[in-house]
């Protein structure tokens, strides 16, 4: 028996997308093994989320309740339940949360790690992780050869799969012992309203906005599509816009099916943050930026006249 | 204060990459630090000049990797420590988080400075994994940091924002863009790094640790959809044909 067991994450109380997607990779995971797949949930009145998960795949749901995140002592809890339940692979969000405590899952565990992957099969009777190394430019393979197996799986990457599983629910009150770092205070002021390392749709600008007067230009098009707001770090370079927007190899990695660059020339650096997305619309006057190398639809033009003309036909289509 | 610098070799991001079976094609690469690595050793160097005692900087890999060593030290790291693995997989990060956390065990370190990711595997793991093996804090994606006696008082980038945190020492931390601006070695001090000794350690000085992944393969990226260039007379026009593309030939929206 190979059991699966998935790490969910919430925000603001909300089950996250990509809860759902390793809860249906975890479920072809262990339908290929032989195995059951358990969702675990920490938080408060997450037990709401049971049929949620049951829907997507998962057999069972761990509800463990705890009150804000804390990367000690949800490496704590998690790990105990891991330690409960004995499963031989265990799925985690490659999200801030996940990379924060899911190194210390690994250690407390015994694991082998593969972060990051965005492709996951079996092959006799192991999970062969795929991740994008070395900026995207190449591809590995790998398999985690301990008896519990630990990958972090990269949002957008994995599909949801309507499948019901019993979805059942128990709760669960391992120790989050105690946490040596303590929060102080949180100023989530600042972000994206939608998160960038997670969205679907990504709406980006770079210099060719010329000054951060306009990015209500941008930022216009991103709300029509519900989408985030990114920046090259050349407009991040010249303050125009703080850092959490940057895409690229010093911003966020991101997989969005949509990556909508305005202004973007393309240099190496940014690909490597945004070249796996899905679809890459490129909006730029210079018909030679590299952007283009990579663009599924290239418009070459001012993005001051395209992309108030794109908002204006997306939300005449989309009402 | 005794700390210790994580310092990754990787292949420039510029560098062509030929993808062999199980490694890369080394020939021609040029190697750098990991861009994430240099705040972390500037942040190192700035705790050292405000605390007293002395920075390590540490780097994994083969005889290569003495280039980035010597390169912390013409940025004024005091002593550089090879952990000479001649066959180093570079995703191996429970592995490599073993070796450094017995080796920062051994020289009984405070602070342990990573980056936030290394740009060739983007994992994430390594500094935060050697905390949990020496039972220590930890505070990731630091944006500020400020260390005074044992208390740590930091800055963390989080979902939607950032929190202050604190602890006390010793602590694992990894560098976020913004920590600080790593300062360029100058010319003297090259020459100096050219003559500092490097300290070697092998698997066996640090418990040899076995590995618990097995690379299967390597392959080139997925080919991307082929692209191509709207052509429309004029802003609406383009606007019309990608709204069309967009949600009728590749359903994104």
């Amino acid at each position: 028996m190979s059991n699966v067991l998935i790490v969910g994450e919430l925000k603001n109380g909300e089950l996250k997308k990509i809860s759902k997607e390793i809860t249906s990779a975890g479920r072809k995971i262990a339908d290929a093994l032989g195995g059951k797949v358990t969702a675990l949930l920490i938080g408060s009145g997450v037990e709401k989320f049971a049929g949620d998960l049951g829907a997507v795949g998962a057999d069972s749901i761990v509800t463990v309740n705890a009150g804000d995140f804390n990367a000690e002592t949800w490496a704590n809890l998690v790990a105990g339940v891991i330690k409960d339940k004995n499963p031989s692979v265990v799925l985690v969000p490659h999200t801030s949360q996940g990379k924060d405590y899911s190194p210390r899952v690994a250690v407390k565990v015994g694991a082998g790690i593969i972060a990051d992957a965005v492709g996951l099969s079996v092959d006799g009777g192991k999970v062969v992780a795929k991740k994008p190394i070395y900026s995207g430019k190449a591809y590995g393979n790998f398999k985690v050869t301990s008896p519990i197996a630990i990958f972090t799986v990269r949002p957008n990457s994995q599909e949801v799969v309507q499948k019901a599983g019993a979805g059942a629910a128990e709760a669960a009150s391992p120790s989050a012992g105690d946490a040596k770092v303590k929060i102080v205070s949180s100023d989530l002021s600042g972000g994206n309203k939608v998160q960038l390392a997670e969205a679907s749709i990504i709406v980006s600008g770079g210099r060719g906005i010329k000054g951060p007067e306009n990015w209500p230009v941008i930022q216009g098009l991103a709300d029509v599509l519900g989408a985030a707001l990114g920046a090259s770090r050349a407009a991040v370079d010249a303050g125009w816009i703080s850092h959490s927007h940057q895409v690229g190899q010093t911003g966020k990695t991101v997989s969005p099916n949509c990556y909508i660059a305005c202004g973007i020339s393309g240099a190496i650096q940014h690909l490597a943050g945004m070249g796996s997305s899905k679809y890459i619309v490129a909006i730029n006057k210079d018909g030679d930026a590299p952007i283009f190398k990579v663009a599924t639809y290239g418009v070459v033009g001012d993005l001051f006249e395209v992309v108030p003309a794109l908002t204006d036909e997306f939300k005449k289509v989309l009402g | 204060m005794k700390i210790i610098v994580l310092v990754k070799q990787v292949p420039d991001t510029e560098t062509n990459i030929k993808v062999g079976d199980k490694s890369i094609n080394e020939a021609g690469i040029k190697w750098i630090i990991s861009p994430y690595d240099e705040f972390a050793i500037e942040e190192g160097l700035r705790l050292r000049e405000k605390n007293g005692g002395e920075v390590i900087a540490v780097s994994l890999g083969p005889d290569r990797v003495q280039e980035s060593l010597r390169q912390a030290y013409a940025m004024g790291a005091d002593r550089a420590v090879q952990i000479k693995v001649d066959n180093y997989v570079p995703f191996d990060t429970v592995l490599t988080a073993e070796l450094i956390a017995n080796f920062a065990k051994a020289e009984n370190a405070d602070i342990i400075i990573g980056g936030r990711q290394s740009i060739d595997s983007d994992s994430s793991q390594v500094v935060i994994q050697v905390a949990e093996g020496l039972g220590i804090a930890h505070i990731s994606f630091a944006v500020s940091l400020e260390i005074s006696g044992t208390s740590v008082k930091a800055t963390k980038e989080v979902e939607g924002g950032t929190q202050v945190v604190e602890t006390s020492l010793p602590v694992a931390i990894t560098a976020q863009k913004g920590l600080n601006e790593p300062r360029y070695p100058n010319l003297k001090g090259l020459m100096a790094a050219k003559k500092k000794p490097i300290e070697t350690k092998t698997p066996a000085d640090l418990g040899n640790p076995a590995s618990k992944i097995e690379v299967v393969g390597l392959e080139p990226p997925p080919p991307r959809i082929p692209g191509r260039k709207l052509e429309a007379a004029d802003a609406k026009g383009y606007a019309e044909q990608l709204v069309k593309a967009l949600r009728e030939e590749a359903k994104v929206i």
